[in-house]
């Protein structure tokens, strides 16, 4: 790992003041401490990259920066004065500007009101409506965007209402603008639009903190990289000085060189897939597209078999599970459980074919949180335990009895609330529903996120036992070992599309790493060598 | 390893408190009111009296039971006061081929003003606010048109006793009542769909996730909304011996919502207290009654009724805050 490297970005020459400074900043939330002694540099004229993984602590130190959080040590220092902002407005107003991904603009107002918003031109004392809309016309004119003002904000496409906002900021003098993952929503087209816009910015001296997690973007337009984990900084160079497997394996926390250590999650070896590869495979997902999301990714897990989906945040593998059980509206793709197709975009439908998912976010997506254990842990499976709508309580308790013996769920009794047992056993919980519908397939989503070790180690254990029941799994985690040596394979994704396919012997952590690394293909979104022909959709 | 987790704390702090005075508050509530107005007037007590209060308290109570269960789901629904309307315009319109057609229109009246709200907030995921707020004004003025401005006599017998007779010294409308609200409790607790109304109402996303019918359960509920709703409509002619829809049902979805949330029940969803919202129901009527008993204006009995409703909605958002 390089020591940080101060003032080496590419327009250092010209400005080496540094406009914000972040200086051993912790901030710590109930139960979480997500930043820790944190030190951030941002030169003028500078496009720094700020990346990490889920949880790393990038959105804490960007609010923390542009006054939605206070720190609660360590110094803020702007344009070389500590400063400390009581709430975003102030910032704003100094001169830090945030392009959120979800776009902080006021839909139903004109583009060109947004545009002047606070600071209107004004003429006897009120709005100069024709000046303002002539201004905005010229201004957006000067960023790709050819749109009448007087139009609302949100009838705009997404590229074009970002392209305002960043309008914005640099009207009213921003000398800091951070952009938080901004071209996740952009086309193509908008996206080079937007680097141009970049590359004026940086000419202009403002210092733009860049969060994305497109490796391509961030060799592309970037000078400079600070890379977050478990909320502390573990390495600040210039971009140019760290290659794209090194950085991937400074965000997860690996090592390149000595990944090959075993043993400390509770998998075991490889699952006997029982039937030959040639068998038909329990789960066949092809040619999956949604929007903006994924575009033509294709799974398919036999009897017994773990595949995993690899791939950094935002590759698409959440995306990709709730396609699988259509709750996520896909624009091309089949799904077949054990040969039979499956409706798409019902999740009704795929949960009835045998295909069920653990989503990622528990609380707002898994739990009911007011119902009991029992109540949460019966939930799908009402349909089936009840007869002429009223539900079999004998049956119920039976069910419920069952899995919180065989899950080992620590609850004081059937009957207390989910939202107060630890997440480790509501994880446990959200298994039972599931397994209680004897499914064929279980995509989990991050199973063992947030959860303490013990828990952490048992559902591991129950995943292996699964699989050796022959149940066809589908694991994402971005733990990596979890997902190494949980899986039997694993399909490796990057910004929504599928880029390699990991199998056998090459199931480790340097081939992970090398997949996720890769350099990209020349034409955008070609199919895999590895996988099947699958019929392309409409994307 | 939290299994210790359970906040219910030992002693009689704030929390537990607050938390007692959402859950039972209504009950002793109730009790109260009756014990005071025993000890102004002794005849309060009396059958006669209990039976002035039921005919009040009944097409309202109906009505939050329904209002109880679209609450349940994170959703509201305005148009209850107008199915009422809508009920006593196709009376006199069916009456011609005797009472229970007519009765039996009226029902489909509320049903299919159930079938419009439901299917705008289930499938054109239309907010239920303003579902149902733009069928409470569509359809009052549908049901004036049908009837036309005047009110229309109703001397048909059945209809009549419906809303008049006593049965075992109670009105009938009241053992009506009873038989709803130990139905509706039934479904709640025990079927699978009120199981399903109350995840869904505690957590959409989760429940969709988990497969459950959402569209076809919100459907469901404003289709019942609708259904009780002109059932009280029936009841509110055969009571007042006319069938007067620019009159009837006026305010109705306010009382039933403000029995609702006097009863317990948050209006965040997720939870439905069915006996609760029928001890608001009464509440409200006894508040009322007690208040023209002491010769209190109307005026301030408005006031003190605005008073209740910040009370329990105040006790309800400490629950949740839990």
């Amino acid at each position: 790992m390089r020591e940080p490297v101060s003032g080496t970005g590419r327009q250092s020459d010209q400005y080496h003041s540094q406009v914000l400074q972040v200086r051993g900043v912790s901030k710590r939330f109930p139960g979480v401490h997500a930043l820790r002694e944190v030190d951030f540099e941002l030169n003028a004229g500078e496009v720094h990259a700020l990346v990490g993984e889920n949880g790393a602590g990038k959105s804490t130190l960007i609010k923390v920066a542009t006054g939605v959080y206070r720190p609660d040590s360590g110094e803020l220092r702007y344009l070389g004065r500590p400063v400390s902002f009581a709430r975003p407005l102030d910032a704003q107003l100094a001169g830090i500007s945030t392009i959120y991904q979800e776009v902080n603009l006021i839909p139903l107002m004109s583009v060109a009101r947004n545009l002047f918003l606070n600071r209107e031109p004004r003429r006897f004392g009120l709005v100069d409506g024709a000046r303002m809309r002539r201004e905005a016309t010229d201004i957006l004119r000067d960023y790709g965007v050819e749109v009448n003002v007087t139009r609302p904000l949100r009838s705009l496409g997404l590229g074009a209402q970002q392209m305002v906002a960043i309008a914005r900021a640099v009207q009213i003098d921003a000398r800091v603008v951070v952009m938080d993952e901004p071209t996740s929503s952009l086309e193509q087209r908008e996206v080079e639009t937007l680097f141009e816009v970049v590359d004026r910015l940086r000419a202009a001296g403002i210092g733009i903190v860049y969060v994305s997690h497109r490796l391509d973007e961030l060799y592309r337009i970037c000078d400079r990289v600070t890379v977050l984990r478990d909320g502390r900084v573990v390495h600040v160079s210039p971009m140019a000085d760290v290659d794209r497997l090194e950085l991937v394996s400074l965000m997860l926390g690996r090592n390149a060189a000595d990944v090959r250590r075993h043993g400390t999650t509770a998998f075991g070896t490889e699952h006997a897939v029982r039937e030959g590869a040639d068998a038909t495979p329990v789960l066949r997902a092809r040619g999956l597209s949604v929007r903006h999301r994924i575009s033509d990714v294709s799974v398919q897990v036999h009897r017994g078999e773990v595949v995993g989906l690899g791939g950094l945040l935002g590759a698409g593998r959440s995306e990709t599970a709730k396609a699988v059980v259509g709750a996520l509206h896909t624009e091309s793709g089949t799904v077949e459980v054990d040969g039979v197709p499956v409706r798409r975009n019902s999740t009704p439908a795929a949960i009835r074919a045998g295909a069920v998912m653990l989503p990622e976010d528990r609380k707002s997506e898994g739990i009911i949180p007011n119902l009991s254990v029992r109540e949460n842990i019966v939930l799908a499976a009402l349909p089936r335990i009840s007869r002429a709508g009223l539900v079999d309580r004998a049956k119920q308790d039976e069910i419920v009895r069952y899995f919180i013996d065989r899950l080992r769920i620590r609850a004081a009794s059937p009957e207390q609330r989910v939202s107060e047992l630890s997440g480790g056993n509501q994880q446990k919980v959200m298994l039972a529903r599931w397994l209680c519908l004897n499914p064929k397939v279980l995509l989990l989503d991050e199973p063992t996120r947030g959860i303490d070790v013990g828990a952490k180690a048992e559902v591991q254990g129950v995943i292996d036992e699964l699989a050796a029941d022959g149940l066809a799994v589908v694991l994402i985690s971005s733990d990596l070992e979890e997902l190494i040596e949980g899986s039997d394979r694993v399909v490796v994704l990057k910004d929504g599309s599928q880029v390699g396919e990991l199998t056998g012997a090459d199931v480790t952590e340097p081939a992970l790493l090398a997949a996720l690394a890769a350099a990209p293909p020349p034409a955008p979104g070609p199919p895999p060598a590895e996988s099947p022909p699958a019929p392309k959709g409409g994307a | 390893m939290t299994t210790e987790a359970s906040p219910r704390g030992i002693g009689f702090d704030r929390d537990r408190l607050t938390h007692l005075l959402a859950d039972y508050g209504v009950y002793a509530a109730i009790v109260a009111l009756v014990v005071v107005n025993t000890a102004l007037a002794p005849h309060f007590l009396s059958l006669d009296n209990l039976r002035v209060q039921l005919f009040q308290a009944v097409p309202v109570l109906l009505v939050a039971l329904g209002m109880a269960l679209v609450i349940g789901t994170e959703g509201i629904d305005l148009s209850v006061g107008a199915v009422i309307a809508l009920a006593s315009a196709l009376i006199p319109l069916y009456l011609g081929y005797g009472p229970w057609p007519a009765i039996g229109m009226a029902v489909l009246g509320g049903l299919a003003s159930g079938l419009v709200g439901g299917s705008l907030v289930a499938f054109a995921r239309v907010q239920p606010i303003v579902a149902t707020l733009a069928l409470m004004i569509g359809l009052r003025g549908f049901a004036v048109i049908l009837n036309g401005a005047t009110a229309k006599p109703v001397n048909d017998p059945t209809i009549l006793a419906l809303g008049l007779d006593s049965w075992f010294g109670l009105p009938a409308m009241a053992w009506l009542a009873a038989v709803a609200l130990a139905v509706v409790a039934f479904v709640v607790r025990r079927t699978t769909f009120g199981r399903q109304l109350t995840a869904i109402g505690d957590n959409r996303p989760a429940s969709a996730l988990a497969g459950l019918p959402v569209r076809r359960v919100l459907l469901t509920v404003y289709l019942i909304s609708g259904v009780l709703a002109a059932c009280a409509g029936v009841l509110v002619v055969g009571h007042g011996g006319y069938a007067d829809p620019a009159n009837y049902g006026l305010d109705y979805e306010l009382a039933a919502i403000t029995a609702v949330v006097v009863g317990g029940t948050p209006l965040s969803g997720g939870k439905v207290r069915v006996l609760g919202t029928a001890a608001g129901a009464l509440f409200m009527q006894l508040i009322e009654a007690t208040l023209i008993q002491h010769n209190v204006k109307s005026s301030y009995e408005q006031m003190i009724e605005a008073v209740i409703i910040v009370a329990a909605v105040y006790a309800a958002r400490g629950r949740a805050a839990r």
